[in-house]
């Protein structure tokens, strides 16, 4: 690990400033930053620690959730208001990592986690567009297993690892940020960027940018949600595909519904495509398997992940008539 | 390897083949194991309890010092750079920057390292621990992807680790041999190592095999594997001089300290080292760089130093399982006989050291077929030397093996059992030994009650629960009961009625030391709280790794004869005038804090009381064992029945192991609640082999790409069924204590039954391990 100062923030502002005075990045539970920092794949110089506020979960006069940046992922899996109004968040939170590390791990931390190739984390050994910009890219003719099956690009097949990601994609998260120049939102689904030519650069935030709260819409639909990961074993192991899913039925027709993919691409990836091609229509696995086919029309294979495509399209089929058969 | 080398295989396998020969006809008295072992019928009721292990509270509270642990006055810490090509040259390493770091002591690198000189290979020589037959940073040459290039030594850990960072080697690459395909089309040779060839021919099982009604014909392969231990590689090292003090985490004690002081050419007993606790071993805590490094490092900075390994070093200097490619092919008879069986395995080794996964191993005991083939051949890949890990050769032969039957008994459309039993062969087949203990029929019998195995359909994909299709499948593990020369022991029996057996094993948490206590104990006639076993110190007696599942039997024969000679000389304290006069060795035994006439207990006197009328406060007597020629005598190997349900998901391909029971015919077992815990561990280990464990070695360039357990899968908790176990505890007339090695026999046939447990759930039969998923959709 390369040394570094290490301040606490007290509050945003005292962040912000703190970042924007010694170009430090933030910390959260460091449970993947201090990893990349022992790899010497990142060496920040200072490090400011945000975990000391922002750690409520709030109920909004909507009643809608904000969700502070430096709320545990436990913590976030346990909320009796999230449990019941939410229950694909919990569940895509609880399928993660294990329960040491979403002990330690904040929400803001969770948003911004980078990629698990291998050829990433190999800091001396492998070339990586991500590490190094212009350098290549080993994975792209390499092990690429678990790598990227929608949107990647010549330059980087990686895909984001987060599964809390992915629910948040489905139930239209806002991430409230601060900087410099003062606050926005964000909606989740335009936070993380697809490769392109430069896959070094992971989102849309500028450098000193905090995450200050997610904010979770009132969304009836969602409470009737669910998280499906698959991988290859059982627990503590990212996801091959994961489905996050919301159906909302009236009459045997889908009255509303979301879907988000997550280990396909390099961004949590919200299915627009099929959720057009649902609305309306009947609620039968022949439409949910036509919904599927739309959204992965556009999959790509690499060299060792062409099931991917396939188990996606099982799995959101699964998914949907799990949500479908349940009653209300 | 040499052609000097290649001479030496083909001569020791020549001498070793005479000898066998003579050893199989000489009459049962003259070998070993002719007379058993009196501990067989010992019922002071100690062997088989299920004592709990003397260690445990040292473990459970953190007093127990691992090698990483010890603190030494001045010590430096050491951080290593691994190479990033698999073969060429170092053409230039600018040290500056890292030597002008903080709290940095020095840089090592072949320039200013100290001469050492070079060890042959453990498997060419038997008193070393080398893995492979390379020079330790002695020059610019690059032999693997990952090999030591520099060693940084410096105050702490953290700034060893940083200096490190500032390293960036300069290298020119050569031509490396690192995909497989390349390095079979460069040549192939017939395996050999100490002595065994592993080849055999019996018959024309080619033209048989054609000439058979019913055939399976089929191609296996199984991946690399990496070690895994708990506890990371480390060692802490200390000069005195010319004499070398080593904390180390071993299963090669006196072999580590022979090969230390071979290569700082020292005198054997100017090395010590020390190893009480090792947190698993399983065929990877050998010697490999990192000790020679560290050692040199310490005389270089004249200061003691400690050297970890992250976790990923242990994946760049630690060779692991190799690859295999196995042709495995049965004819029968239609009635189910089987006719010829080909096993010809090819497997990946380096031109550096010599193990070519001996996987025919299993096969060469297991069936009865009057024609067999069985090879394996070896390939040379420029990689980090490839060792043994657990239930080598057996671990990866028996997948292919055991598929290769399941496969057979459907075609013939016959129960998998009865087909096994029905080509259960009378004596050895390829030897012709007889064998010393055989009960698969009954751990068959047993286990298929035990588990519900009537309950099973024939036919796959018949059970449905859900999305969860459920299968059952069953296979047969084998592995050889072996014994190592070298064992010897020292035992000393106090005037107030204690005891302690001192011997150089390893304790690498399955046991050893109270298994041992336990035996002296049992031969002693005291309780266990007299006695004590002392290991992990290289001066004590004995030269025995920890391999082969043979430490047990090796130290055990050397206790035998060790307790022998003591029972002897304690016969002749107690002279000619009380209650054991005029009795011989053999008529007594260890009884109620003495020695008693076995067929009269009456007659006894204790070790107290020898001990005070000799006016002496003790008595320590040390033997070694006798040569392990038993097992050229007859055929002596364990043998398990492996039962196991999974679920596969009809959606996804998940795979859930849901049951598991081993049935194991072991000899006896002398501890109940370690050996139950060896066979679960190692079952544990064939679920990871069977469904997620290989090594990603990225084959453009010798590298291993998931070096670290967030991407090398093994089994968690929630992969790990309940797992059953249960045993005959039948001893082996022949083998000490009646009791055969049982780490390693757990994760043979663990595979194959998994695999046929998936083709009973799905009719998906998968020949290439691991079974992910992607293999089922
Ligand atoms: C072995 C292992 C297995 C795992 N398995 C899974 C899994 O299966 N599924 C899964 O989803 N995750 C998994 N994880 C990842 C885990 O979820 C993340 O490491 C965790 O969520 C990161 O949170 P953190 O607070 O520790 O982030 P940090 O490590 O503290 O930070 C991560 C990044 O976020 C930035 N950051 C933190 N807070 C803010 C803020 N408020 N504003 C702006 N930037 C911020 C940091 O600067 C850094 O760049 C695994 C991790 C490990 C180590």
């Amino acid at each position: 690990m390369t040394p570094f100062q290490y301040a606490g923030a007290s509050d945003a502002a005292d962040a912000v400033r703190r970042a924007e005075a010694t170009g430090a990045r933030y910390l959260g539970g460091g449970t993947n930053l201090v990893d990349l920092m022992r790899e010497t794949i990142e060496r920040p110089a200072a490090l400011v620690d945000v975990t000391g506020f922002s750690r409520e979960v709030i109920e909004q006069e909507n009643s809608g959730l904000r969700i502070g940046a430096a709320t545990r992922n436990t913590a976030l899996a346990e909320h009796p208001l999230v449990r019941t109004r939410y229950p694909v968040l919990t569940r895509a939170i609880v399928a993660g990592a294990t329960a040491q590390i979403r002990n330690m791990a904040t929400v803001g931390g969770n948003l911004l986690q980078r990629t698990r190739c291998t050829y990433f984390y190999d800091d001396d050994g492998s070339r990586c567009n991500k590490r190094s910009p212009g350098q290549g890219c080993d994975a792209l003719d390499g092990f690429n297993r678990g790598h990227a099956i929608l949107g990647a690009s010549k330059a980087c097949v990686a895909v984001n690892p987060s599964d809390m990601c992915v629910a948040l994609a489905a139930l239209d998260a806002i991430i409230h940020l601060e900087s410099p120049g003062g606050a926005r939102r964000l909606p989740l689904t335009d936070l993380h960027r697809l490769p392109g030519e430069r896959p070094d650069i992971e989102t849309v935030l500028a450098p000193g940018e905090l995450i200050t709260a997610i904010e979770l819409p009132a969304l009836p639909i969602s409470m009737r949600s669910g998280y499906r990961k698959v991988r290859d074993r059982a627990s503590y192991a990212f996801a091959l595909v994961s489905v996050a899913a919301a159906l909302h039925i009236e009459d045997g027709h889908i009255e509303d519904v979301r879907l988000a993919l997550g280990g396909v691409s390099h961004k949590p990836w919200r299915a627009w495509r099929a959720e057009e091609a649902l609305r309306g229509q009947p609620a039968s696995e022949a439409m949910f398997r036509r919904a599927a086919d739309a959204e992965l029309s556009e999959a790509r294979p690499l060299k060792d992940n062409g099931f991917k495509i396939e188990l996606a399209r099982r799995t959101i089929v699964a998914i949907l008539a799990q949500l479908a058969g349940e009653k209300r | 390897m040499s052609l000097r080398e290649k001479a030496k295989q083909r001569l020791q396998a020549t001498a070793m083949s005479m000898v066998q020969k003579a050893v199989a006809l000489a009459p049962d008295a003259w070998v070993p194991g002719g007379d058993p072992d009196p501990l067989i019928h010992h019922r002071n009721g100690l062997i088989g309890a299920p004592i709990p292990r003397l260690d445990a509270p040292e473990k459970v509270t953190g007093t127990a010092r691992f090698a990483a642990e010890v603190p030494l006055d001045g010590m430096l810490y050491a951080a290593l750079v691994y190479s990033t090509i698999a073969k060429g040259r170092l053409v230039s390493l600018d040290t500056s920057a890292a030597e002008a770091a903080p709290g940095v002591a020095l840089v090592m690198t072949h320039r200013n390292a100290p001469r050492l000189k070079p060890l042959p290979t453990f498997t060419s020589n038997l008193r070393s621990a080398a893995q492979d037959s390379l020079p330790v940073l002695q020059d610019d040459r690059i032999h693997w992807n990952g090999q030591p290039v520099a060693l940084v030594l410096a105050e702490t850990q953290d700034q060893a680790d940083y200096a490190k960072s500032l390293l960036h080697p300069v290298y020119e690459p050569g031509h490396a041999i690192t995909r497989f395909a390349e390095a079979k089309a460069a040549g192939l040779e017939t395996g050999a190592m100490m002595g065994m060839r592993f080849k055999d021919e019996i018959g024309d099982a080619e033209t048989v095999l054609a000439a058979c009604p019913v055939t399976v014909d089929e191609v296996y392969s199984t991946p690399r594997h990496n070690h895994n231990a708990l506890e990371l590689h480390a060692v802490t090292v200390v000069w005195d001089g010319d004499d070398l003090t080593v904390h180390d985490a071993t299963q090669k004690l006196a072999h580590t300290a022979w090969s230390l002081a071979h290569a700082f050419d020292l005198a054997e007993l100017q090395v010590r080292v020390f190893s009480p606790y090792v947190g698993g071993g399983f065929g990877g805590k050998g010697l490999w760089q990192h000790q020679l490094l560290a050692a040199a490092a310490a005389r270089l900075a004249g200061r003691p130093v400690r050297l970890v390994l992250s976790r990923e070093g242990v994946y760049r200097i630690v060779g692991g399982r190799t690859l295999t490619e196995q042709r495995l092919a049965i004819g029968a008879r239609p009635d189910g006989r089987f006719k010829a069986l080909v096993h010809l395995g090819t497997v990946a080794m380096t031109p550096h050291n010599n193990m070519p996964e001996p996987l025919i191993m299993g096969t060469r005991g297991s069936y009865a077929a009057r024609a067999l083939r069985l090879e394996v051949q070896a390939a040379r890949v420029d990689m980090i030397a490839n060792t043994f890990m657990r239930g080598p050769g057996e671990a990866v032969g028996t997948f292919a093996l055991e598929s290769a039957v399941d496969e057979l008994a459907v075609r013939l459309g016959m129960d998998p059992i009865e087909l096994r039993l029905l080509n259960e062969p009378e004596k050895e087949p390829t030897s012709g030994l007889p064998f010393s203990l055989r009960e698969v029929e009954k751990i068959f019998r047993d286990g298929a009650e035990r588990f519900g195995w009537s309950r099973r359909s024939q036919t796959p994909g018949q059970r449905r629960q859900g999305e969860w299709l459920i299968g059952m499948g069953v296979a047969r593990g084998t592995y050889p009961h072996n014994r190592m020369p070298g064992g010897a022991a020292r035992l000393t029996v106090t005037r107030d009625g204690r005891a302690t057996v001192e011997f150089a094993g390893q304790e690498m948490g399955m046991g050893t030391a109270t298994v041992h206590a336990q035996v002296t104990a049992e031969r002693l006639g005291l309780p266990m709280t007299h006695v004590i076993a002392t290991v992990g110190d290289s001066t004590l007696p004995g030269r025995v790794m920890a391999v082969a599942s043979a430490q047990t039997a090796s130290f055990g024969a050397a206790i035998a004869a060790t307790h022998k000679k003591l029972v002897k000389e304690l016969i002749g304290l107690a002279g000619n005038d009380g209650p054991l006069a005029g009795l011989s060795p053999d008529q007594v035994g260890g009884l109620n804090a003495g020695l008693a006439k076995l067929d009269d207990p009456t007659r006894h006197e204790s070790y107290a009381s020898i001990l005070s009328r000799a006016g002496q406060a003790e008595l320590t007597v040390e033997a070694t064992a006798p040569l392990p020629l038993e097992t050229m005598h007859w055929s002596m190997h364990s043998h398990s029945a492996m039962f196991c349900e999974v679920r596969v998901n009809a959606v996804t391909g998940e795979i859930r192991v849901s049951r598991i029971l081993g049935a194991f015919d072991c000899g006896r077992i002398l501890n109940a609640r370690t050996a139950a815990s060896q066979f679960r561990g190692a079952i544990i280990m064939g679920i990871g082999l069977a469904l997620m464990e290989e090594t990603q070695f990225d084959e453009r360039n010798g590298r291993i790409m998931n070096a670290s357990l967030a991407e090398y899968h093994v089994p968690v908790h929630m992969d790990v069924p309940d797992i059953e176990v249960m045993w005959t505890d039948t001893p082996d007339p022949h083998a000490p204590m009646g009791a055969h090695g049982v780490g390693e026999i757990g994760i043979t046939g663990t595979a194959a039954a998994i695999a046929n447990a998936v083709f009973n759930a799905t009719g998906k039969r998968i020949r290439d391990l691991p079974i992910t998923l992607d293999k089922l959709l």
